[in-house]
């Protein structure tokens, strides 16, 4: 009686075998380390590991080892952050014009193990330190766009197609056009009905009142919303990219919010700047042929636009653009071999590359103007002496040259104020425009010293309760306390077992979810041995006793555990960061206690007291 | 060892004490909800909190007033944790850009200190993020409720349900209402914990129902509130046994876990607590007063034995 088949045993103790190998890496330190990729093209190999060795050991910056890593990379690993940070700036400084570094932690893993390809559990940002931003995306400013865009082309069109009209402008998410007549009007109605279905036309007053209104279909307002959010995605995740920073998470939240989880980040400020910006750069020719002071007392020639240089000089420009930043395909940042000015050498795509060409072949020896435009914060005092900040458009010319022979599709540009802003440029330009304005609405900066406090003190927390209750079980039920123990033991094995190959994120809320695991985990063999007590109290034998405390205590641990779950879930569903991680734990360690306390206890009970007579029992 | 051996507390003969005593606790956290509130955290109610870590113990009174000749005014200064860590609350306002507040915080404490200050913590959280929050906390909330009780209505009888529903709303009135009458910081985390009680509190609940279910069909004689006496005392030492071991394990949180657990350990102490003495004192007294008895456990038994015979 109470044996288990050979194959049952067979089949559990495979069980805990792989947890305890899944389980594994979770014991290994992690150590700071960089990867490093090659960047544009290039590869990394033996002579780049000598390379880079050379250029830390130059700078007397201390590392662990150097080693290849999956996908093309180099890992440089280091044994505290501090030199991991002084690395990074070693190769962010002499080596950015073939590698990029990305900070990282990873495991120092025997190498079968990695072979075999186990990871550690995921650490949360509040355990490994980094910067979590949630990011609301503009949705009106992108229909407006979208809108004006319309407003444009509906212009374009009466025009091209001889249609007399007073006025284009929108009012109220209404495109309002004015016609003199009622005849223009419908004439006007037909055209744009056939060019563009999309808007959603109605006729208001007749006579000299004709107006037509068009709004924007709904199926397109929110597929303009969907695209504008997209898009803004895709930049983001190139922006970050950019910056250097391993395993960053860029996700989609809800309707019009934006995740971005960088781990290991370390200058909010900066990357905060990166995200939100604007930059971008604009080619124009100069207006030569009008006088530049008429301009500044108010006389702007119609086709010219009037800019200022960074030291406040006036100077106008045609308004005819030439190329605009969305038709930088590349950019990156240098310094002008000439004087050591700080630059950023741009490329262009097929058509800007063609229209460079174009123009700059036809007013060779005439002057060029670059003009840089960004959406900046100004700070200033209010009348109460607040500090007052807005965002406002900056346009400025930042070099003008002449042009001494036709452009190809890579040039460069010159006239910026320092190899920051040079670095920051090349960074934006190369990553692409946002298509809908961003806000940040949520941040949460986790110091890397702050994460290793976490971890040490939620694991100490952990290993202190755990012994606790251990020592309570063995008090107060004996040898079945023993089982129970070493029960508890194999379900925080599964569980980290399971959180590491699910790759689950584990939090601080995560570590007290595994500790509330155990002392709920506890519950369903207390239950389970109370009941044996009982029965053994009502006078059945010890075997029977075994067998009907293990019976009748299933239905009782199950139903007591599906509750739990349902909270879990509800919880998982409805959390955020840290507090998902609670749920995540707690609710797959539900699961792992079910099984271990029906199965793997049952199990050692076997193994003790299966199949021989008994006069009592230890419990 | 054992702690409990064959007791026979007449439990329910208690019960209208225990249910005046509970109205009151209850009436007094609701009171104290109404008049006092909570104290919310960030999560909810939107703003800036800056950790520092400096070098050696720093005076409080020359962190605000660095602040001060800043222009951040309203700053709440505050040592974390331990008297070199220290905590700077900021609401946001006017047209201020809310998002790099902490940056220009850190900047002028910073260059204040010489550079010697290390940023350890950024928490910001936009008005319309924390507003999002409290509406998802409600009903988080109200949706556990509702699964649990659809749960128990179809595994028991919708009295058990009612009585266990009302046993966990308890818990939750209780538990918060230590952190409105303390006026501890109640935030994302604590709600957390708010939830993890629920499921907790429920654990407790059902292991006596199950045994009530069970002598309604396995004892002949009773009136059922000997039934449930029966249940609870055969139930006890379990009950004890268990909550006293998570117990443990969360008292070894609160003590060793760090400041930033500290709220999310306290609500667990206290929902462990409460959910012991609720399981028994408001669940099945209520699933009693609401007229539990042996007929009711009839046409569930056929379910109950289909899930009994689960290997």
């Amino acid at each position: 009686m109470n044996r288990y088949p050979l194959w049952k045993n067979l089949l559990l103790l495979a069980v805990v075998l792989v947890g305890l190998l899944l389980a594994l890496p979770n014991v290994f330190s992690q150590d700071p380390s960089i990867e490093v990729t090659a960047a544009r093209g290039g590869e990394v190999n033996e002579a780049s590991a000598g390379e880079i060795k050379a250029a830390l050991e130059g700078a007397q910056v201390p590392f662990k080892a150097i080693e290849p890593a999956q996908g093309g990379k180099l890992l440089v690993r280091f044994k505290a952050s501090g030199d991991q940070l002084r690395g990074q700036e070693v190769i962010e400084g002499s080596l950015s014009e073939r590698y990029n570094g990305a900070m990282t932690l990873s495991p120092d893993l025997p190498g079968w193990l990695r072979a075999l390809g186990v990871r550690p559990m995921f650490l949360g940002l509040d355990l490994r330190g980094g910067i979590h931003v949630l990011i609301d995306v503009d949705m009106d400013a992108a229909v407006a766009q979208t809108r004006e865009r319309y407003t444009n082309d509906i212009r374009t069109l009466l025009r091209k197609e001889k249609v007399r009209y007073l006025s284009v402008g929108t009012d109220a998410g209404r495109i309002v056009i004015k016609f003199p007549d009622s005849d223009s009007r419908d004439k006007g109605r037909e055209l744009i009905g056939d060019e563009m279905r999309t808007l959603v036309l109605s006729a208001e007053g007749e006579g000299e009142g004709a107006t037509l209104l068009a709004v924007m279909a709904p199926a397109e307002v929110q597929q303009t919303q969907t695209f504008a959010l997209e898009q803004n995605i895709t930049t983001l995740r190139n922006r970050v990219n950019a910056l250097g920073v391993a395993e960053p998470i860029i996700q989609r939240q809800g309707d019009r919010r934006i995740v971005v989880q960088l781990p290991g980040a370390q200058d909010p400020a900066r990357i905060k700047e990166i995200l939100g910006a604007t930059a971008t750069l604009e080619y124009r020719l100069v207006d030569t042929e009008h006088s530049v002071q008429d301009a500044v007392d108010g006389r702007v020639p119609p086709g010219s636009k009037l800019y200022k240089e960074r030291n406040g000089a006036p100077v106008l420009l045609s308004r005819r653009v030439i190329v605009t930043g969305n038709q930088i395909t590349d950019a990156a940042a240098g310094f002008d071999s000439r004087n050591g000015q700080p630059m950023v050498t741009v490329a262009l795509d097929e058509q800007g590359g063609r229209r460079m060409r174009e123009v700059t072949t036809e007013n060779v020896s005439k002057p060029m103007a670059v003009v840089f435009i960004e959406n900046r914060t100004v700070t200033s005092r209010g009348p109460n002496g607040e500090v007052v900040k807005r965002q406002e458009l900056s346009e400025e010319v930042i070099s003008i040259a002449n042009i001494l022979e036709p452009f190809g599709r890579r040039f460069q540009t010159t006239g910026l104020d320092s190899p920051e802003e040079a670095h920051n440029l090349a960074l934006l330009l190369r990553a692409g425009a946002l298509a809908a304005p961003i806000q940040i609405i949520e941040e949460r900066t986790i110091g890397p010293s702050l994460g290793q406090d976490n971890i040490d003190q939620g694991f100490r927390a952990v290993l202190i309760g755990f012994a606790a209750v251990a020592v309570f079980m063995i008090f107060y039920y004996g040898v079945f306390g023993v089982i129970a123990d070493l029960t508890l033991m194999v379900n925080v094995l599964l569980l980290l077992a399971i959180l590491g190959l699910l790759q689950a994120t584990l939090t601080l809320p995560g570590i007290a979810g595994i500790l509330l695991t155990v002392g709920m985990a506890v519950d369903a063999n207390v239950l389970i041995f109370e009941r044996i007590r009982e029965e053994l109290r009502n006078g059945s034998s010890p075997q029977a006793s075994i067998q009907a405390g293990f019976e009748k205590a299933l239905s009782t641990i199950l139903d007591a555990n599906i509750t739990t779950l349902i909270a879990g879930v509800v919880l998982f569903s409805f959390g955020t960061g840290p507090v998902k991680g609670f749920a995540v734990t707690l609710s797959i360690g539900i699961l792992t206690s079910v099984f271990t306390a029906m199965l793997i206890s049952r199990a050692m009970v076997n193994l003790i007291y299966g199949g021989r007579r008994l006069s009592k029992l230890s419990i | 060892m054992e702690l409990f051996r064959k007791t026979n507390i007449p439990f329910m003969r208690l019960k209208w004490q225990a249910i005046i005593l509970s109205t009151a606790i209850n009436l007094l956290g609701i009171g104290s909800f109404l008049f006092l509130g909570l104290n919310l955290g960030l999560d909810f109610t939107g703003g800036t909190l800056i950790e520092l870590g400096y070098q050696e113990q720093v005076e409080l009174n020359s962190v605000r007033a660095a602040l001060e000749a800043e222009g951040f005014g309203g700053a709440t200064v505050q040592n974390f944790g331990s008297a070199r860590d220290v905590l700077i609350r900021l609401q946001p306002k006017g047209d201020t850009d809310p998002a790099a507040l902490s940056d220009r915080v850190y900047q002028t404490l910073s260059q204040a200190a010489g550079g010697q200050v290390e940023l350890r913590r950024v928490e910001f959280v936009g008005p319309q993020v924390g507003k999002d929050l409290t509406e998802q906390a409600g009903l988080a909330i109200l949706y556990s409720l509702i699964g649990i009780l659809i749960y128990v209505a179809v595994r028991f009888e919708y009295r058990y349900a009612v009585g266990a529903v009302i046993a966990t709303i308890h818990d939750v009135i209780v538990t918060v209402a230590v952190f409105s009458l303390f006026q501890i910081e109640f935030d994302l985390t604590v709600l957390a914990a708010v939830l993890a009680v629920i499921g907790y509190s429920l654990n407790d609940t059902i292991v006596i129902y199950d045994r009530i279910r069970e002598n309604f069909r396995k004892v002949r004689k009773g009136t059922p509130e000997e039934i449930v006496n029966l249940s609870v005392n055969e139930t006890l030492s379990r009950t004890v046994i268990t909550s006293g071991t998570t117990f443990i394990t969360v008292l070894a949180l609160y003590l060793f876990g760090g400041a930033v657990i500290n709220g999310f350990a306290l609500a667990l102490l206290v929902g462990i607590a409460v959910g012991t003495y609720s399981s028994i004192y408001v669940a099945s007294a209520a699933a009693l007063m609401l007229g539990i008895s042996r007929a009711d456990m009839m046409p569930v038994k056929k379910e109950g034995e289909v899930l009994d015979g689960l290997p």
